[in-house]
């Protein structure tokens, strides 16, 4: 009995989730470039999003039906938002504003099917992104501005012999930027997934008694398919928010 | 005559799409809204926690690489360790005070205006 219970609480336990499988091992220049379970779940995802939003078009209706309504929708939340956030100086962005939203959020609601892989979970795969979201944003920065780029490290109306001590401050919140931004997604979809497992594994544990944990795990999910949406749409809005002060210093 | 039937049927179709623009966009705004005023207690501790301590991270990281860099062991560490510190609270005064969960530099001004593209640097500026 006790045996048994041991070797089910290895196979099932609530982090089994978050491991990388290796499914075609490759090499490339003596690094491990094997495609994952992680790169499968992100091709999938690429290939989900491309057939929602090709198909969902393809008959382009001046009267949409529901799958095309869903997509205009997409589109329309997130062009709102980046105009809200950044203005129409951010129409160029639209592409990749909409790309991160897209990803980031398929790739949370394919996590919720039972079986699947976050790969959001992944602080690895939110770092690059937010990685990618930093440095094109500074470039763009400087591109724009030049050497005024660096005066947003120094807020207006400060005076000046508060510089030596202000300005490391404000480059260190700038660095800390891609952190927070990553940490965020990643910590939300690792905690949410992680509880589910736990609360899923006492259902069994219990018995009769399961019932109690079978409902906070069914009230879970709900709230976990709310946070996959809310926290796309974090990183979505944060994004447009460090693009606006590219463009727009301060 | 016919100027005056075009504007009235121009301002006709106006409101009409005002309206039927503010039953469209209003399922998309109410959860940002939802999310940012009702998002629970503990959704805002850990996005204080997150920008605390990723500004204390990168201050450390940041002290330990000059040390490691000019071999003064210990001393910029000790002291990026704080202005770290100090990063992680004008970090969360920003959260606190600005856009929701801006970390950037926001300044409190309307974000609300669809025309926010139209103002230039300068003008946002004076506003701040």
């Amino acid at each position: 009995m006790m045996r048994g219970n041991k070797t089910l609480a290895e196979g099932q336990s609530p982090l089994a989730q978050f491991e990388i499988k290796t499914l075609i091992p490759m090499q490339i220049g003596g690094i491990d470039a094997s495609f994952t379970n992680s790169s499968a779940f992100m091709v999938a995802t690429v290939l989900a999003i491309s057939l929602f939003l090709i198909v969902g078009m393809r008959r382009n209706a001046l009267v949409p039906g529901r799958w095309q309504s869903i997509v205009e929708l997409s589109y329309i939340f997130i062009a709102n938002l980046l105009k809200d956030t950044v203005g129409s100086e951010g129409r160029p962005y639209f592409p990749f504003i909409f790309t991160i939203f897209m990803f980031v959020l398929f790739g949370n609601l394919f996590g919720m099917i039972p079986y699947s892989f976050t790969f959001t979970s992944h602080i690895v795969v939110t770092f690059t992104m937010a990685l990618f979201v930093f440095l094109g944003v500074t470039v763009i920065a400087i591109a724009k501005h030049k050497m005024r780029f660096f005066s947003f490290f120094m807020p207006p109306g400060v005076p000046m012999y508060m510089a030596p001590l202000l300005i490391p401050i404000e480059i260190i919140s700038y660095l800390s930027r891609p952190i927070s931004l990553s940490v965020r997604l990643f910590a939300n979809m690792l905690a949410g997934h992680t509880l589910m497992k736990v609360f899923a594994g006492f259902i069994v544990a219990l018995g009769v008694f399961g019932v109690a944990p079978w409902l906070f795990v069914v009230a879970l999910t709900g709230l976990e398919i709310v946070i996959a949406f809310l926290q796309a749409f974090v990183f979505t809005i944060l994004t447009c928010l460090y693009l606006n002060d590219a463009l727009h210093l301060h | 005559m016919k100027n005056e039937s075009d504007k009235k049927a121009l301002d006709a179709l106006g409101s009409r799409l005002d309206e039927a623009k503010s039953d469209h966009i209003d399922p998309t705004r109410i959860p940002t809204k939802k999310g940012s005023e009702k998002g629970n207690a503990l959704g805002l501790a850990f996005r204080v926690g997150v920008e605390l301590i990723s500004a204390v991270a990168v201050g450390t990281a940041i002290g330990w690489g000059l040390d490691y860099w000019l071999g003064t062991r210990p001393w910029f560490m000790l002291a990026f360790i704080f202005l770290g510190g100090a990063a992680g609270v004008i970090n969360v005064y920003r959260m606190a005070r600005g856009f929701g969960y801006a970390a950037g530099y926001q300044k409190g001004n309307s974000k609300t205006g669809s025309d926010t593209g139209a103002r230039d640097d300068e003008g946002k500026q004076d506003i701040g």
